[in-house]
């Protein structure tokens, strides 16, 4: 499928999601509560046949937290970058995608030790990286720590 | 009691042991707990974090020079081929290539890196599975190119040596030949790689059969590189998005369909020849010219978000870097090899027994920083 085309696929099931076409991938910003339908949609549809997620991760924007899901079909050879929008810092929830990748299990480990983000239905949302005791979220823009040093 | 305040037999008579952090074959500190019932494998949790330094934290207060000289530790024995995902990103960024002859010398460094890693890897995998001999056998190559590494890049593990706009300094004059001379040494002695190991006996057992993974699981745990292309899965970055010129030299992309670990390890095998095909292409056609593009002195990316890709030893190596337009990156992401390879070790292992998991631990090729970060 052309840009084009992966467009008004999106759009016909989220008329609210806005494209940048700027950088070197299609991004498709969607809200963050309508992420698991589509997502499910890409994978399984025959056209679209997303079925390698090569890189997800999350942005903390200060006002609000955008995870960004790089996606790429091994058939079709396309790429499209999907970020979902999550609106409340305070308390980021988003639905899984680890029942479609295997790999977002981990992935999304790593999100929630990192930044906070809960993962709804995970399997086993844990820290990864962190030990279980360990306060804050390292990797969000607020975070401070006594032992940080300005370089 | 286990090491996490639970008891060590389960309710359902399931024995739990922990193996790692300071387990000589999980080559670093990767600390896996394993449930067992007797010798077969029910579960395996890999617990991580041991050597955390949050890599992408730090990148985010240094500057777009600084923040490659990090990556050097994270997959330490692909330096090289960090650095230059990172140097490529930047230049994605700033819109400028590297020059002609920096593009060979990257493309040189990358294999010759790719060529050494493969090497320990081989003489870890034999040492882990019984046989101490390989082990020398490797590291005789292996040091050959470290010292060609050193006389260029005044290192032997931690390059440093790309930067945006091409490399650091010029090559080494003795560079050429030396690397020649490794080359014919790796020619003459790779067959005596495969008499000492490939054929033998008690090797083939523990490793035909054990850790399969298919295809289509290969692709949905994000598996790269050797470990995916051993199950079938077309997935070498210098095919599919040729960066630096891979797409002028000739080389194979080595498929296999066996998905076991026998099959992880011809392929790294095979690759070997590959990478020693395509130093032998360049070596004589270095261009002359400029090792370092101009770039200026402090370097600013535009607004925006730049993706890179690049095939190191063990896989797709992704650098994200979010640009707000300072002189240091908003945030960075690494999508590393390792991360996702070893997210399938659950499934590879599963059913096993518990010497068939250091048989998949040796071919998984793990290197735990860069899982860490």
């Amino acid at each position: 499928m052309t840009n084009e085309e992966i467009k008004l696929f999106i759009s016909a099931h989220i008329p609210a999601a806005i494209y940048e076409e700027t950088g070197e991938f299609l991004n498709a910003i969607i809200p963050s509560e309508e992420l698991l339908p589509i997502m499910k949609e890409m994978r399984s549809n025959r056209d679209l046949n997303f079925d390698y997620l090569f890189c997800l991760t999350c942005i903390d924007w200060k006002d609000h937290l955008m995870m960004v899901y790089h996606l790429t079909s091994k058939k079709h050879k396309h790429t499209l970058v999907i970020k979902a929008k999550i609106t409340d810092v305070n308390d980021p929830k988003i639905e899984t995608v680890s029942g479609i990748w295997k790999t977002a299990i981990f992935h999304e480990r790593e999100v929630y030790d990192l930044f906070g983000v809960t993962f709804l239905n995970h399997p086993d949302l844990r820290r990864l990286f962190l030990m279980d005791d360990w306060e804050g979220w390292p990797l969000r823009k607020n975070y401070v720590d006594e032992n940080m040093i300005e370089i | 009691m286990g090491l996490l305040g639970e008891d060590i037999v389960t309710e359902d008579g399931e024995f739990v042991i922990n193996m790692g952090p300071q387990h000589p074959s999980t080559h670093g500190v990767l600390h896996l707990k394993i449930w067992l019932d007797g010798e077969t494998i029910k579960r395996v949790q890999p617990h991580l974090g041991y050597i955390h330094r949050s890599i992408e934290k730090m990148s985010e207060n240094l500057s777009y020079r600084n923040f490659i000289f990090a990556t050097s530790r994270m997959d330490y024995l692909s330096a090289h081929i960090n650095n230059e995902a990172c140097a490529l990103c930047v230049e994605k960024g700033l819109q400028i290539e590297a020059t002609p002859r920096a593009q060979v010398i990257r493309i040189l460094m990358a294999e010759l890196t790719r060529l050494a890693s493969h090497q320990l890897w081989w003489g870890c995998t034999g040492l882990d599975l019984g046989a101490v001999t390989p082990f020398f056998y490797a590291f005789r190559e292996r040091e050959a190119i470290m010292g060609i590494m050193e006389e260029t890049c005044g290192a032997r593990l931690t390059m440093n040596y790309m930067v945006p706009g091409g490399v650091m300094y010029d090559i080494h004059p003795n560079f050429q030949n030396r690397v020649k001379e490794v080359m014919k040494q790796v020619k003459d002695n790779l067959h005596e790689y495969f008499e000492i190991l490939t054929g033998n006996v008690i090797f083939e057992n523990r490793t035909k059969g054990v850790g399969y993974i298919s295809a289509e699981d290969a692709i949905s745990y994000g598996c790269t590189g050797p470990v995916a292309r051993a199950s079938g899965v077309s997935c070498d970055i210098r095919k599919w998005f040729p960066y630096e010129g891979y797409d002028k030299v000739q080389f194979d992309e080595i498929l296999d369909t066996g998905g076991d670990c026998y099959a992880r390890y011809m392929v790294r095998m095979k690759e070997m020849l590959q990478s020693v095909s395509i130093i032998e292409q360049l070596i004589d056609n270095i261009p002359e010219g400029d090792f370092q593009a101009k770039t200026k002195n402090v370097i600013k990316l535009p607004k925006g978000e730049f993706y890179q890709r690049v095939e190191t030893a063990r896989g797709e190596l992704g650098v994200f870097i979010v640009s707000d337009g300072a002189a240091s990156p908003y945030r960075i992401k690494y999508r590393s090899p390792n991360f996702s390879n070893l997210s399938a070790i659950e499934h590879m292992a599963k059913g096993a027994k518990i010497g068939d998991l250091i048989a998949i631990m040796a071919t998984l090729d793990l290197v735990i920083p860069d899982i860490d970060r």
